[in-house]
């Protein structure tokens, strides 16, 4: 009889999850059905293809090795300070998330631009980073590293606490426990936050057309080229969105399960 | 510096309009009333100021009437309306998408209301040296409209009369100073503005928006290519008289004046004076 309830109370919970999964799968589905090999084919060979997937993956993969090179130290940071500062800075980093990302290029635009507030200290009057692929992962960064620091904060604050005193009370320096204790624990949580900051730089649109610009091979990336097609040719569009949909849906699996697996404390042991 | 910050700031508000053009396709489903209480214009982004000052004289003339608008790109607009979109009246930025639309039974018996020219817009940074086409391959950094989308398949064909006049490759010099190919002439106009890019080319009534942080010149007439601005009822429109009133009224005296002070041209054969 328990047996019984038990299971039908899983059977509820999973029918209500279940919504939720065909709400979201429902539409990334429709971008497949309907669409003949053919018409698939004609788009993957429109010539915007190729050189927005190339960049794609390179300033994907340049954002992803900033965001992590400089989130690491600041998520250990703020995840061992205390002080209202550090939550004021927690805050204010996870900002980007919440600012439309459009908005965001146009404050790319105003700090870093030909007149912005970096011109004449940051980098020479008269010079700018936009319309370039430096600012194309610029923009990716901006509105990709918010979820890589929640990430790994939370994941260094699910360390136990008194193995760092430990260490540190057997003589190894603040830079060794972060790298030999700290960054293996909580290898699986900062993985994650990789993987979901990756994705964002990988979708990113509004930030990269305001403060990058649209040019093809430089500037033009997958979600870039995707809207110049939709205003000529939905086929080419569509394809392009199911390369993007393939390609992130192959790499979030393949960050997950094989970086994620080789990581968790049971495999390591 | 300071000036030029100001100037950014100011810009800052230009881009946010840019910006409204994409998201527009949240908004704009309207449900059709059972008696005629309301109006759903779909226009051409670039007809927001000259619509919007019309909707006013509209609303005042038909108490009780509300219009509604969706301002977006021409082609945003067809997609939408293509989908099944519930509007009464569609005025398009392009002839073709009309055509289409046409073609699909979703609108009849468009009219050409207005025409708008491209002109060459320049930072004022750039003022003292591009005076006109023929200084454009000396310009460091030109945006230009995507070829996808109207201002830059015009763009194109100014640039191919040009190449005419200056040498055959004019063309090409040109397209080696091009930085960008916005997919919103909104988008072309803000970053010459900002002066992230020297010159662009966009429509003379978009000019108004940034007058103060622009210098436009104006492209000769034998080069320039003019944009036809056609309107028509939607077919199956939930409005249809009022549709059919709006229409009238666009095309009317008080209309064409609204529609020049946005700095449009009157359709052609009537000359900007109706």
């Amino acid at each position: 009889m328990s047996g019984l309830r038990l299971r039908a109370e899983r059977g509820v919970l999973s029918a209500v999850g279940g919504v939720l999964v065909a709400f979201l799968g429902l539409p990334l589905l429709s971008l497949f059905l309907g669409l003949g090999a053919e018409d698939f084919g004609i788009g993957l060979r429109h010539p915007l293809v190729w050189p927005a997937l190339r960049l794609s993956l390179l300033t994907t993969s340049a954002s992803l090795v900033v965001v992590v090179l400089l989130g690491t130290p600041l998520a250990w940071s703020l995840a061992r300070a205390k002080g209202r500062l550090a939550r004021a800075v927690e805050t204010a980093v996870q900002l980007p998330i919440v600012v439309p990302p459009a908005v965001a290029g146009v404050a790319l635009l105003l700090a870093f631009g030909r007149r912005g507030l970096g011109a004449g200290w940051l980098y020479p009057e008269g010079t700018s980073f936009s319309f370039t692929t430096a600012a194309v992962v610029m923009a990716e960064v901006f509105v990709s590293a918010p979820f890589f620091v929640q990430a790994a904060t939370s994941a260094f604050r699910r360390i136990d606490g008194s193995l760092l005193v430990v260490a540190r009370s057997f003589g190894a320096s603040p830079l060794r426990v972060l790298l030999r204790i700290a960054l293996p624990l909580a290898a699986p949580g900062l993985v994650a936050g990789a993987a979901m900051s990756w994705a964002r730089s990988l979708g990113e649109f509004g930030a990269t057309l305001m403060f990058a610009g649209n040019l093809e091979g430089r500037t033009q990336t997958l979600p870039l080229a995707i809207y110049t097609a939709l205003e000529s040719d939905m086929r080419a569009a569509r394809a392009l969105s199911i390369v993007l949909v393939v390609v992130a849906f192959a790499l979030l699996l393949f960050v997950r399960g094989v970086l994620g697996r080789s990581t968790e404390p049971g495999a390591r042991s | 510096m300071t000036r030029g910050r100001r100037r950014a700031l100011q810009a800052l508000v230009l881009c946010l309009a840019a910006l409204s053009v994409p998201a527009g396709c949240e908004r704009g489903q309207a449900t059709p009333a059972p008696h005629e209480d309301g109006l759903v214009v779909f226009a051409a982004a670039s007809l927001r100021d000259a619509f919007t000052a019309i909707g006013a004289d509209f609303e005042r003339a038909h108490p009780g009437v509300t219009v509604t608008f969706q301002f977006a790109g021409t082609q945003e607009l067809r997609t939408q309306l293509e989908h099944g979109a519930a509007a009464d009246v569609f005025a398009s930025a392009d002839q073709r998408h009309m055509d289409e639309l046409v073609a699909a039974s979703r609108a009849s018996e468009p009219v050409v209301f207005a025409r708008n020219e491209p002109v060459l817009v320049v930072a004022l940074e750039a003022a003292g040296r591009i005076h006109g086409l023929a200084d454009l391959p000396s310009a460091a950094r030109l945006v230009v409209g995507s070829p996808e989308v109207p201002i830059g398949r015009y763009t194109q064909q100014i640039l191919e009369r040009a190449a005419a006049r200056f040498g055959a490759d004019y063309r090409a010099r040109v397209e080696a100073r091009i930085v960008s190919r916005e997919l919103n002439v909104r988008q072309v106009l803000a970053k010459v503005s900002l002066g992230e890019a020297e010159a662009g080319f966009v429509y003379r009534s978009d000019v108004r928006a940034a007058e103060d942080r622009v210098s436009l010149v104006t492209i000769p007439a034998e080069l320039d290519v003019v944009a036809e601005y056609p309107i028509a009822v939607v077919t199956g429109a939930a409005h249809p008289v009022l549709a059919r009133a709006w229409v009238d009224l666009v095309l009317s005296a008080d209309g064409a004046r609204a529609l020049e002070r946005a700095g449009f041209l009157g359709p052609a054969g009537r000359g900007s004076e109706p």
